[in-house]
């Protein structure tokens, strides 16, 4: 057969991007191909209502990993991130709680609601930071094979073990809590403000259907601490222009390095011939060739409809079929009239950050219990984001775009009728919360999109909507994602890979997966 | 210290209390906590610097021309009423005094900036010349209006063709009835505008350019903000990158702009200037000192820390005391100022250094300090500006 690339990948999500433009720079021939009409996966900007353009699914970098942004030099492609550092959280009394950008502001802030808080804030942070910087070097390796780890799995291993033991005997303790406590226990033995906890909380339970009592979700919160933006830990940004501008940018490295990216290009089957993937099919009926094809999707459509049941072993179908995907987050964008207002804020600057409605910690566990049943909570917990607060480029001049995630609505909820209906009472859940807290909300709604779990799947390509390409419990990460024994990027047929967020490091934009994979491929010696 | 006449808006603005002094004047350093904010203001949407304190001199008279090109580096004569130009000045020995803007305003008037005191030297060296010189450093208050949508906003407030106004050029034009000269200059690196009002309307065209600026997330920005830019612009700040050789003793204190890669802004072969002589001889022996620009490896730096068991610590806001630069553990030279680069996500640094090791992508080291221990963290040499958007010029 004669080949027309060297590499095909399939999905041009940011990962399948990164994978390619590390490729290409590696002097490889590299083809991506995408689904949609444009790349970016779950980080696309879209012009939806004209004028406006909405973060339309991811909203906030920062764990994107610092050797991706320095090695493709994505600086150079239009990397362009605002951080979003402070943090606004109305309560159902009328108060808040703040977060400021300079830390003894915020002391001051955790203070009037616990002095006891205040106090141990820096503890509780330095503790956290200890064990995200022992723990984050992981983050940059490819996952030992625990069945058969071979030298550089040992190595591996060896280092992992290396890093927890610098902990030492304390931090080990926490160590241990954080990867098995659920994140209200974790913060209790820490806080006692009912409010700091519920705010410190929800970085526990994004795209997970657990809720903050469920144990396992600290670790999550430990996932996200590893954010970080210019060497700062925990530290978030937007992209000017929304999180496409992110994938634009690792797309315009890509195709500097000579890589070819095709839009409106879905594949519909991985060729394969004596066990060994050679091509690809796509759905107009074409066939394209290469030594190596990758998958970027997740590792539902990775596994069970890019190739054939047959080619696998029984196990790893089995593992995939019982990988958690469990769609729980929605997403709603507005394009408003003008800033909204928030009775309860004071310093109209918060508006540039994070806005959480998440009053309490009851709120947030009786949000999550609605969504255990085949619901959307009818309280959901929110976080919202006015890009156009510090970037004009999104909207027209002294309008803006809002941006909010939600947690928890779960893929199938039949008794809200067909889809459009269940779309819509959940939309309407989402602004009736807002407007608890934000009472002129609604006047200023010039276009809504709203997407619930089902809506990702369908159109982003993410089985059940799982933002992150499966859960990020600790079931299903390092050695276990996506499956174990198959998470070092290979699979079971030789020359295809896996480089989406189904994998180490997993979901969120990182890179990470996308940059191991090629590095993966490239020792392979492809 | 004596407010500026924008001072009944800066300071109330000014959340931080952090002031400087600058030539006397009340300058803000940062207003509210974070100077990252106000540099991303710079280069995203559009912010404010009152650059009031510079010190303004009108010289006119049919020797107005005369006495400039007799003074600066630049060649005057190259230029049109309407331009503007950037410019080094120099003593005898060819050493630099100053360096500022240069205006040509009309037939036989010219308007300069600096940084230091200049009266004494334009009228030193107007002897016999048919020239007026005046400080009109309190006649003006100048802001700078840098920023991808500062063009934006001016073109909502005037009828006057903002867009036909090419890079360092200037006009009189009124801005929301308010008469100024707009200037298409700055010192961010930017798209960008200095505007000249008189005193009493500063804080009439404050609030203009503020209330229609804010459909465009405009902010005021101070001195840490200022600098992360100019620095990434690859723009050299006396006292920081050099000296005035009218404020120092020795000579090694001294540079020449030839030294200070300036060289684009020296013309040798135009007619008599205060240097030229000097400078020609320098040019031909070779330069003592050549001024590049650095990339601070990270991976050295971060390994530098994890000695410590830290994290990689950067330089979120610039600094600007001098640090030396080593080529294989020989000293070369020595960075004057350095910052993280938003940006770029690099660590940038603007050095001098002995030419023969001034080559673009070499490899030297710069000296770095953890918990009081010298290091020297590896680097190469690129080229400046750090950071040059097409937009600027556009
Ligand atoms: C609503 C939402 C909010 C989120 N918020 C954040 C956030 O704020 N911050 C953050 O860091 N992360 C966030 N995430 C997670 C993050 O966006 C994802 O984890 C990440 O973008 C996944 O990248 P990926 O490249 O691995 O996969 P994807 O982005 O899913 O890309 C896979 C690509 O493959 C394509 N594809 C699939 N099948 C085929 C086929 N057969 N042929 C061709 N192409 C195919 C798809 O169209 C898609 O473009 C969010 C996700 C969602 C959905």
């Amino acid at each position: 057969m004669n080949k027309d690339f060297d590499v095909i990948v399939v999905g041009g999500g940011h990962n399948g991007l990164t994978t390619a433009a590390y490729l290409a720079k590696a002097g490889k021939k590299v083809l991506v191909l995408e689904r949609r009409y444009l790349v970016g996966g779950a980080a696309v900007s879209e012009e939806i209502y004209p004028g406006f353009i909405y973060t339309v699914c991811s909203y906030v970098v920062s764990l994107l990993r610092p050797e991706v942004i320095q090695e493709l030099e994505l600086y150079k492609h239009g990397l362009h991130l605002l951080p979003t550092d402070s943090g606004f959280i109305p309560m159902e009394n009328g108060d808040y709680l703040a977060r400021y950008p300079d830390h003894a502001r915020s002391l001051d802030e955790i203070r009037r609601h616990s002095l006891r808080d205040a106090d141990v804030h820096d503890e509780f942070d330095n503790m956290l930071y200890e064990i995200a910087f022992a723990v984050k070097p992981i983050l940059g390796y490819t996952p030992p094979n625990l069945t058969n780890p071979g030298l550089s799995g040992t190595q591996t291993l060896n280092r992992f073990r290396k890093h927890l033991q610098s902990l030492g005997k304390e931090k080990f303790h926490w160590f241990t809590k954080i990867m098995t406590m659920s994140v209200y226990d974790f913060l209790s033995e820490w806080f006692e403000s009912d409010v700091l906890i519920s705010s410190i909380s929800l970085n526990g339970i994004i795209g997970t259907m657990l809720g903050i009592k469920s144990p396992g979700t600290a670790y999550v919160l430990l996932h996200h601490y590893m954010g970080e933006l210019d060497g700062a830990y925990s530290a978030w940004a937007s992209q000017k222009g929304g999180t496409g501008g992110v994938s634009e940018a690792i797309a315009s490295a890509a195709r500097s390095y000579g890589s070819e990216i095709r839009v409106n290009a879905p594949v519909k089957q991985v060729i394969v011939k004596n066990g060994r993937a050679i091509g690809v099919a796509l759905e107009n009926g074409d066939e394209l060739y290469a030594d190596i094809v990758v998958s970027g999707a997740d590792p539902y459509v990775t596994f069970r409809k890019l190739v054939d049941e047959k080619d696998l072993p029984t196990e790893l179908v089995e593992s995939i079929d019982n990988f958690k995907f469990r769609g729980s987050s929605g997403k709603v964008n507005l394009s408003l009239d003008a800033l909204p207002d928030f009775p309860a804020m004071k310093d109209k600057s918060l508006m540039q950050g994070g806005i959480y409605i998440c009053p309490s910690t009851d709120f947030m566990e009786q949000a999550y219990d609605d969504a255990k049943y085949d619901d959307f909570s009818k309280r959901p917990f929110l976080e919202c984001v006015i890009p156009t607060a510090v970037d004009p480029s999104m909207a027209p001049p002294g309008k803006h775009v809002m941006s909010i995630f939600v947690q928890w609505a779960s893929y199938n909820m039949p008794k809200y009728g067909d889809r459009d209906q269940q779309r819509e009472a959940f939309g309407n859940a989402v602004l009736d919360t807002l407007a608890e807290f934000c009472p002129n909300i609604k006047d200023l709604i010039l276009h809504q999109q709203v997407l619930t779990p089902w809506d990702i799947e369908d159109s982003i390509g993410l089985t059940q909507g799982n933002i992150f390409g499966g859960e990020l419990t600790l079931d299903q990460l390092f050695f276990f994602r996506p499956a174990i024994g198959w998470a070092d990027y290979k699979t079971p047929i030789r020359n295809y890979y896996q480089c989406g967020s189904g994998t180490h490091p997993g979901g969120g934009i990182t890179g990470g997966p996308g940059r191991l994979a090629a590095l993966r491929i490239l020792k392979d010696g492809a | 210290m004596k407010p500026t006449p924008f001072h009944p808006r800066t300071s109330e603005l000014l959340d931080s209390y952090d002031w400087n002094e600058w030539s006397g004047w009340l300058s803000a350093n940062v207003y509210d906590l974070n100077p990252t904010h106000e540099y991303l203001a710079i280069r995203t949407s559009c912010g404010v610097f009152d650059t009031s304190p510079l010190y303004k001199y009108q010289i006119q008279g049919r020797d107005a021309l005369k006495l400039i090109n007799r003074v600066i580096t630049q060649d005057v004569t190259r230029y049109a009423v309407g331009k503007s130009m950037y410019s080094p000045w120099c003593d005898d020995k060819g050493k630099i005094i100053d360096d500022g803007i240069v205006a040509w305003v009309d037939d036989n008037s010219f308007r300069m900036t600096t940084a230091e005191p200049t009266l004494f030297w334009l009228e030193d060296n107007a002897i016999n010349l048919d020239v007026s010189i005046e400080d009109i450093t309190e006649a003006y208050a100048i802001m700078a209006f840098q920023g991808p949508y500062s063009r934006e906003v001016l073109k909502r407030l005037t009828k006057a063709d903002v867009n036909g106004l090419k890079y360092f050029s200037l006009m009189d034009i009124e801005l929301a009835g308010i008469p100024i000269t707009l200037s298409r200059t700055g010192f961010t690196g930017d798209m960008g505008y200095e505007l000249w009002v008189e005193p009493d309307k500063a804080v009439a065209l404050w609030d203009a350019i503020f209330e229609v600026g804010q459909d465009y997330r405009i902010r005021p920005f101070g001195d840490y903000a200022l600098d992360i830019a100019r620095i990434e612009a690859g723009l050299l700040l006396a006292k920081v990158d050099f000296n005035s050789s009218t404020k120092v003793m020795y000579e090694h204190e001294k540079s020449t702009p030839l030294e200070l890669g300036l060289s684009w802004a020296v013309k040798l072969g135009k007619d008599y200037f205060v240097g030229q002589k000097a400078l020609i001889k320098d040019k031909k022996v070779g330069l003592k000192w050549n001024t590049v620009g650095l990339e601070v490896d990270l991976k050295s730096l971060e390994s530098i820390y994890a000695k410590y068991g830290m994290p990689l610590s950067l330089p979120y806001r610039s600094w600007g005391e001098a640090v030396p630069v080593y080529s294989q553990g020989k000293l070369i030279g020595k960075a004057t100022s350095g910052t993280w680069s938003p940006m770029l996500k690099k660590y940038i640094a603007i050095a001098r250094i002995k030419p023969q090791y001034a080559k673009l992508g070499n490899q030297i080291e710069m000296e770095v300090t953890v918990d009081a221990e010298r290091h020297n963290a590896k680097a190469k040499i690129v080229k400046m500006p750090f950071f040059n958007p097409s937009r600027k010029m556009s």
